[in-house]
């Protein structure tokens, strides 16, 4: 070790730098990771493949590409916000590299917004992903409308982190690893993501669901060309819920 | 010598988990940890496994909240720490802390892109001689490897304090080696190093200063010679209790001669009472039991073949604080 080095005294890079730096490691990590990219893009393509052959198959029963495309990117960002984001955070935990970051000049707060960055930029490939893919299979969104629905993905990103990051500070990796996939199955098949629910009854109450009212946002916001006010209302509630949740029981270790 | 400015400071602290009113009750981990560590020194923290060292550490990383008493390092709360704090010390947790599917190098320079004047990542994968893994995922190296990668993110920011929890477990004894050379010559460059380890031996050669815990609470703390009686004072050593002294008798002793002794003996490593053996006795109180002790060695007509004294060592006391 060379002692040349030594007067320099230790100071840490200023925030910002850290923060994106810190999101571009995870960032890089996240599309490293085979599972990661099965879950966050391989599985959401072949659901949209899959809806959409069923609609050439049986065309009257199921839902239009229209409606499946923006139903599948609810999935994708559920899938890398809340599964991915939960999973790989839960195993962090228990190796005690939530810990040891924190120690780091990157610090507690850093390291969620960070994490932040990553999630934003995997959604930002999964958009341009499934929404070149629903095009070239006939999507057309409203154009006016990709704003909101920009606006929609980024708001329910937040939502299903703080989720994620609330079951992986509470549970074991094993159990989040467990339970993260399940929800995002049952939220998939029938929490209203992918498949539009019935607005009247039982399935009213249903719309509450973060997964809900992220596909019925998005929906609205490519076919009708406007803001889903009440289902980012909804999507906001979730987020500052589980951030106050989190903040209260989090463990980082 | 003057002595050097401290860097920690703990003072009365207690860490509880648990609650009163929960059936498991509230759990004391730590009960009281007084502790000062000095720039420019080795404080080694010793304590059988569930002493509280770790918690100790985490307390002084500002990672845990004491439920009393006060932390100070670098004149700041750790717990309260900002990133100029955090920038100015290192931290290698007993678990590693590395996250596993990630490989040494990206880590190393994702951790050094955190600090303002980090180390050349490449002047510590050569000191720690991590070349050679450098590319292979976490999850895949060894104990001793992933020591090393945990050693070298600590350091990377050119920290004033590091914090080393068992920064020799599942090393080999030449990895062993270097990194206590690398310790010696941290502390050369002013650096306060905190660690913990079980390897006695390297730590009486390390250690400026000792702390022992026992049950949540330092039982013995003071520099090695004192600790182990070799200048007559130091928190808990019986004053003038610097030596044992070691005899080979020229012939078997009897039960009654042995238990007539006017001090504790007993043979030394395993050997058999027969002639040869070599009998110790754990502690000298001062030179009157000498005397007592060639007075019962002319009584019982024994003159010994050798007489050798020894300093204790750090293991000694360790031990009498283990079992007492």
């Amino acid at each position: 070790m060379s002692t040349t080095h030594a007067p320099l005294a230790p100071a840490p890079r200023p925030a910002a730098r850290r923060i994106l730096s810190h999101g571009l490691y995870e960032t890089r990590n996240v599309l490293r990771n085979g599972e990661q990219l099965l879950v966050s893009l391989i599985l959401p393509l072949l659901v949209l493949f899959g809806a959409h052959r069923l609609e050439l198959i049986t065309s009257a029963a199921t839902p239009s590409i229209d409606v499946i495309t923006p139903g599948v990117l609810a999935l994708a960002v559920m899938a890398s916000a809340f599964t991915g984001q939960g999973i790989a955070t839960g195993f962090e935990r228990q190796y005690g590299v939530l810990a040891y970051l924190a120690t780091t000049p990157l610090g507690a707060t850093g390291l969620i917004l960070g994490k932040a960055i990553a999630v934003l930029a995997v959604v930002i490939v999964q958009v341009v992903v499934i929404g070149t893919a629903g095009m070239v299979l006939g999507w057309s969104p409203e154009p006016v409308g990709l704003l909101w629905l920009g606006v929609v993905v980024v708001l329910g990103a937040t939502a299903f982190t703080a989720l994620g990051l609330l079951l992986a500070g509470t549970v074991r990796a094993e159990a989040t690893l467990a339970l993260t996939n399940v929800i995002w199955v049952l939220l998939g098949a029938a929490g209203g993501s992918v498949f539009p629910l019935d607005h009247e009854g039982a399935g009213a109450l249903l719309l509450l669901l973060p997964s809900a009212a992220l596909g019925e946002g998005l929906r609205t916001a490519s076919l009708e060309g406007s803001f889903p006010i009440l289902e980012a209302l909804i999507l906001a509630g979730w987020a500052a819920l589980a951030v106050l949740a989190a903040r209260r029981w989090f463990n980082w270790r | 010598m003057p002595q050097h400015p401290p860097c920690l400071t703990l003072r009365h602290v207690r860490y509880a988990v648990g609650s009163a009113r929960s059936p498991q009750g509230l759990k004391e981990i730590l009960r009281s940890v007084d502790l000062t560590a000095r720039s420019g020194e080795v404080t080694v923290l010793l304590g059988p496994n569930g002493a509280g060292k770790t918690t100790t550490l985490s307390c002084a990383q500002g990672l845990l909240r004491p439920s009393q008493g006060s932390v100070t390092l670098l004149g700041e709360n750790p717990f309260r720490a900002g990133a100029e704090l955090r920038a100015r010390v290192g931290v290698m947790l007993q678990d590693g802390g590395m996250p596993q599917s990630v490989q040494p190098r990206a880590l190393l320079h994702h951790v050094a892109s955190l600090h303002q004047n980090p180390w050349p990542v490449d002047d510590l994968v050569a000191r720690l001689d991590m070349g050679d893994f450098l590319r292979t995922s976490i999850r895949r190296l060894s104990g001793g490897q992933k020591q090393r990668v945990a050693l070298a993110a600590s350091l990377l920011g050119r920290p004033e304090v590091v914090f080393l929890d068992e920064p020799t477990a599942g090393l080999d004894p030449q990895s062993r080696q270097t990194v206590f050379e690398l310790i010696g010559e941290l502390r050369e460059m002013g650096m306060g190093i905190i660690l913990t380890t079980h390897l006695l031996e390297e730590a009486q050669k390390l250690a400026d200063s000792v702390f022992i815990l026992k049950d949540g609470e330092v039982v013995r703390h003071g520099s090695v010679a004192e600790l182990t009686g070799a200048s007559g004072t130091g928190s808990g050593a019986s004053p003038g209790a610097a030596r044992r002294m070691l005899f080979t008798a020229s012939r078997t002793l009897t039960h009654r001669e042995i238990s007539s002794a006017p001090v504790s003996i007993e043979l030394d490593g395993g050997t058999d009472n027969a002639p040869g053996a070599a009998w110790m006795t754990p502690s000298l109180t001062g030179p009157a039991q000498l005397r007592e002790l060639a007075a019962w060695w002319e009584l019982i007509d024994m003159m010994p073949v050798e007489v050798r004294m020894e300093a204790r060592t750090l293991e000694d006391v360790f031990w009498e604080v283990s079992v007492s």
